[in-house]
């Protein structure tokens, strides 16, 4: 309502300004019939009074238009005069709220709106267009910042970037799209045709299909289940044998062998029921295993095995019988066998005149030894003889020199024995000595013929030492010590002894180890260490006058070694920290020249000379030894490489060029920087390096692959970039590198925004028609 | 033999697809052709032919879209499908020598005038983005295709420019071998190299951060090289030139082509790592760097060798004799541009 009024009254107001206006200009109008100032003063006591009526607005209107009225008072115009009256004005009810305050607002909006600038030069505005845009693109862009990072870093990069899928089309598909068209190219797949060969489609000719079909569909499955069959058996045995072989019980290898002869023999004896020419083979070929025996050694007795239980066949009756088996299984593969009836007359007879071959010597061991080897028996005469023996100690010596010599003839197995009984009179001795306290006059007699025995005992002791291995020799040794202490508390006679066992440096152990050992000596057998204790103090009794001098002086360089090594311990240390000193050194140097020049300068000269003399010294070349302590010889400590040999890997060092300063003797020329190296060596340090001492790292450490390992070679050699001939390489896409790539087209985007574009585009179109 | 244009052939361009091609030329024609050679007994003839009201100078195919760019006096984008440009946008008036499209933000173009500036475009939003004023002629430009803003141009004042194209007042690097101005430029599909055709009759090849080239390629018999470009697997560039003939180059010269067993591989990487490694020391040094030149070519650059060394030196003691603070010594790289434009 309000509004409606507002407006009405505005109207209204326009009017009345018409009115007013148009009276002045022109006063002749034909609208308004009352032009008489007298009409119009009624008129306005009319209004008056009207607007009395009516409450404070009306006052207002009046007073807004005081100014007008004042001015023109003489004029017919006065206040409110345009004002006319409404009907609804009439009708209305009173209303507080003034139809004017709706105008001022109206006024005041009108008031605050204000004119429209001049629009921006067409220059300007795409500039601003080109920077907004430019902004974007760049953002756009920056996307991309941390791809092109990491690309230019990368360790290696193998294009194409996507991994393309391969896509694999049957040559029917590829050869379909392309037909024949020249007359050469027709003419040839018409003689194709002629020949039905398969040109696109199938491949294969007819012939070829039918021979694919020709094994039936059951038939290879029965196949296929045989083999699987055959293959699961085989496995099978596979495995089984593979168990059988890993079981390592002599006992179950035993009886399986004797089972298999069993079987082998019952074999046998059927077939000589059956097959009679069969069993004559089989026999055959027991002759040839009976050749066989006769030309090799397995059987008796002289293997390893053997060897080793011939040692222990003294004390071990098992080992006894072992050997004895081992040689009853000779005999027994060498006898002859018994064929039929008639060769067996032939066989005796043979017997009987081989007889007389065999030596007497022969049948009497036979008959003496209680199995059939004859060696055997010689032990054990031997054995008796030794028993006879043990009664007389003094004239032990004797008989043993005189029987070494003929033992070291015999082998090295005799030898064995003979040591072997050697120990057993040591042990008999001891015993002796043990019960008589009679050590000192054994030491006495045995040292009273030196130079003989002394020969003979380095020899025993040699063939001991190679018959024992290294840790053995070391347990007994230790095992001896440990005994000969025991003696040492026992018996007073030892005390000879002590100081020399202590001297030798082996002994040098501490007592802790000393028990650890004899612990783990503890199983071995009681009497055997004792005897090799009694054989040792009896092989150093000899040497105890002959090379105690000897081993003293041995001892002595020992000591003077370790001295030097001690004396030495202090320089290293001093080269291991060599700046201080140089600078005390040098501190010191430089006090003494002040000295020196407080006092007198006359040393200086000389010490001119002497930094000469060093200086040529150290410019020339050094030798250099190539030669490998330990290499091809015994090494460790105090041990130097022999003569020949540091003479043999010495590289002598050519003789360098005349020095420029011979001839200058005042001057020091320094030749340190080698011309000829210099060329080939790197000047500045190159670009990406901070620190001389980075790159000489990175020039020293090896990427070969003889210094490295496959698998870091490869990586150090690994190529920047890797592309394959052939294969395009597309852009980067934003795919490719896990960035959402933009939906629309670029195309779609243009089309899509034509307003501004069309304008621009109409422009430059018209420019053009015009050109 | 085909009669397609009237007058010169100014550029060609191939469709992304390859099936197809474009050219343009002084009769202010642009026509499609097929890439296929006409079938037994076909006339060859272009797909389409689109009329134009001006000449066109150059000629660029979109990477993903049916959209070409072509370059005259303005640049306008066509639509494959219409005989009128769907957009055409101009900055001065100079008449643009070539136009490329970015092959990764597919939407930006780069366009080289006469007037010596590059000025780049935004096919989006219609409208030209930023131009920058060098001090000699830009013949054209290449984007790289593994770094969306990374861009080169080859420059008549012998040089090249690679430009990050978020900050066109300092290139990113120059590259400076060539001794005659540069007419063209390619990049590997790689984005590690590109190769340069130019007018002293060689073409080099260069490490896209390293201002100098890593190898030239000359003959006795190649004159000016017009245009060059790297073949999209990266192994080997075509160049052609004046004396009428396309020549074939291993992009890696000593590269063993054909099939290499793995042992063969192995050492041939061994071995150019060994090269890498001791690079810097000076008979590796001068062995990887030495290069037979044409006797014009090897003149020419001591000839500029002595007329840069002395510029450096009338710089050098311009400064020396002046007030301390007065001269300000300006570095190669942004000596060479003029203004931006925004």
């Amino acid at each position: 309502m309000s509004s409606s009024r507002a407006a009405e009254s505005l109207l209204a107001l326009n009017q009345q300004e018409e009115l007013e206006d148009l009276p002045r200009e022109y006063p002749l109008s034909t609208s308004e019939d009352e032009g008489d100032s007298d009409g119009e003063r009624k008129h306005q006591k009319l209004l008056e009074a009207i607007s009395s009526l009516d409450g404070k607005n009306r006052r207002k209107l009046a007073e807004r238009s005081e100014a007008s009225l004042k001015v023109s008072e003489f004029n017919a115009s006065s206040e409110g005069s345009g004002e006319k009256l409404v009907l609804s004005d009439l009708l209305e009810p009173v209303k507080t709220s003034s139809s004017l305050a709706a105008v001022k607002k109206q006024l005041n909006r009108v008031k605050s709106k204000k004119t429209v600038e001049l629009p921006l030069h067409r220059e300007e505005i795409e500039r601003i267009h080109r920077e907004v845009a430019f902004n974007k693109t760049s953002q756009v862009l920056s996307k991309w910042d941390p791809v092109v990072q990491k690309n230019r870093q990368a360790e290696q990069l193998v294009f194409p970037l996507s991994k393309q899928q391969s896509v694999f089309a049957p040559i029917e598909h590829v050869v379909s799209g392309w037909k024949a068209r020249t007359p050469l190219e027709q003419e040839i797949f018409n003689l194709l045709h002629k020949n039905k060969q398969p040109v696109t489609d199938p491949l294969l000719t007819p012939m070829e299909k039918a021979s694919l079909k020709a094994m039936s569909l059951e038939e290879v499955k029965m196949r296929r289940a045989e083999l699987q069959r055959a293959r699961a058996l085989q496995s099978y045995y596979a495995a089984r044998a593979r168990r059988e072989k890993k079981i390592k019980s002599k006992k179950y290898h035993k009886l399986l062998k004797k089972g298999k002869a069993k079987q082998a023999l019952k074999e046998f004896e059927k077939l000589r029921k059956v097959n009679p020419a069969a069993a004559l083979e089989e026999l055959e070929k027991l002759e040839k295993a009976r050749m066989m025996e006769r030309m090799s050694l397995k059987h008796q007795n002289s293997g390893k095995w053997a060897k080793s239980k011939a040692i222990m066949a003294k004390y071990d009756l098992e080992a006894r019988q072992a050997m004895q088996e081992q040689l009853a299984r000779n005999k027994e593969l060498m006898q002859k066998i018994q064929v039929a009836s008639e060769s067996a007359e032939e066989e005796g007879v043979a017997e009987e005149e081989g007889e007389p071959f065999v030596p007497d010597m022969v049948n009497e061991v036979q008959v003496k030894a209680s199995g059939p080897n004859p060696w055997m028996f010689r032990n054990h005469s031997s054995d008796t003889k030794e028993a006879e023996v043990q009664g007389d100690p003094e004239e032990l010596a004797e008989p043993a020199a005189q029987e070494a010599p003929e033992s070291e003839e015999e082998g090295p197995v005799v030898a064995e024995e003979i040591l072997l009984k050697e120990f057993e009179e040591r042990r008999s001795l001891r015993q002796k000595s043990g019960l008589k306290q009679i050590t000192k006059p054994v030491g006495s007699q045995e040292t009273k013929d030196p130079s003989s025995q002394g020969v003979l005992s380095e020899l025993r002791a040699l063939s001991q030492k190679l018959n024992r291995e290294n840790h053995q020799s070391r347990k007994q040794e230790l095992s001896s010590t440990r005994t000969v202490l025991a003696v040492q508390r026992e018996e007073p006679a030892g005390e000879e002894e002590e100081p020399l066992l202590l001297q030798r440096p082996e002994r040098a152990r501490t007592l802790d180890e000393l028990e650890e050992l004899g612990k783990e000596g503890c199983f071995q057998n009681k009497e055997l260490p004792r005897a090799a204790v009694e054989g040792q103090q009896w092989e150093r009794n000899p040497s105890n006058h002959l090379s105690v001098p000897k081993e003293k002086k041995r001892k002595e360089q020992m000591i003077d070694l370790q001295n030097l090594l001690t004396t030495k311990s202090p320089s290293m240390k001093s080269l291991a920290v060599p700046t201080t000193e140089e600078l005390e050194d040098e501190e010191e140097r430089d006090q003494r020249q002040m000295i020196k020049e407080a006092f007198a300068g006359d040393d200086v000269i000389r010490d001119f000379l002497k930094e000469k003399r060093e200086a040529v010294e150290a410019s020339k070349p050094k030798d250099v030894d190539l030669t490998l302590p330990g290499w091809g010889e015994w090494g460790g400590v105090g041990l130097k490489p022999s003569a020949k040999k540091r003479h043999r890997f010495l590289i002598k060092a050519p003789e360098g060029p005349p020095r420029k300063d011979g001839n200058l003797p005042n001057v020091i020329l320094s030749e340190k920087r080698n011309i000829r190296a210099a060329a080939h060596q790197v000047r500045m340090l190159p670009y990406p390096f901070t620190h001389h001492q980075q790159f000489e790292r990175t020039i020293q450490t090896p990427i070969g692959s003889t210094w490295n390992t496959q698998r870091a070679f490869q990586k150090l050699t690994m190529p920047k970039v890797v592309t394959k001939p052939g294969h395009i390489i597309k852009p980067i896409k934003a795919e490719d590198v896990g960035y959402r790539s933009s939906s629309r087209s670029d195309l779609s985007v243009v089309q899509r925004n034509p307003k501004r574009l069309s304008i621009r585009h109409k422009k430059q179109l018209k420019k053009n028609s015009v050109d | 033999m085909i009669q397609a244009h009237e007058g010169f052939v100014r550029g060609i361009c191939t469709r992304f697809c390859g099936t197809s091609f474009f050219t343009v030329g002084d009769d202010k024609t642009v026509k499609q052709w097929k890439m296929d050679g006409p079938s037994f007994g076909e006339e060859e003839e272009p797909l389409h032919t689109i009329l134009g009201k001006t000449v066109y100078t150059g000629i660029d195919h979109h990477w993903k879209e049916a959209v070409f760019a072509t370059c005259g006096q303005q640049v306008d984008i066509w639509d494959e499908q219409r005989s009128s440009p769907i957009c055409s946008m101009t900055w001065g008036f100079d008449s643009i020598s070539s136009v490329k499209f970015n092959p990764v933000e597919t939407f930006l173009l780069g366009s080289c005038a006469s007037d010596r500036n590059i000025v780049l475009y935004d096919m989006r939003q219609a409208t030209p983005l930023k131009k920058v004023i060098l001090d000699m002629r830009t013949n054209t430009i290449c984007w790289n295709p593994m770094e969306a803003f990374i861009f080169t141009a080859a420059n008549e004042d012998y040089n090249l420019y690679t430009f990050d194209m978020r900050a066109l007042d300092t290139p990113v690097m120059v590259h400076m071998d060539h001794v005659s101005a540069v007419l063209d430029v390619d990049y590997s599909p790689t984005g590690k190299d590109f190769v340069s055709a130019s007018f002293d009759k060689s073409i080099r090849i260069f490490p896209v951060d390293k201002s100098r080239s890593r190898e030239v390629y000359h003959t006795k018999r190649m004159q000016h090289v017009i245009c060059v470009k790297w073949t999209s697997d990266s192994k080997y560039i075509m160049c052609g030139s004046d004396e009428m003939n396309i020549r074939l180059w291993k992009a890696n010269a000593s590269e063993k082509l054909g099939v290499l067993t793995s042992r063969e591989k192995a050492a041939t990487d061994y071995n150019q790592r060994l090269k890498e490694k001791f690079q810097h020391h000076p008979h590796i040094k001068r062995i990887s760097r030495h290069r037979h030149l044409p006797k014009s070519i090897y003149s020419q650059i001591q000839e500029q060798r002595v007329m840069k060394e002395a510029r450096r030196r009338k710089e050098l003691n311009r400064i020396k004799h002046s007030k301390p603070g007065s001269v300000q010594r300006v570095s190669e790289k942004k000596k060479r541009v003029v203004a931006v434009v925004k």
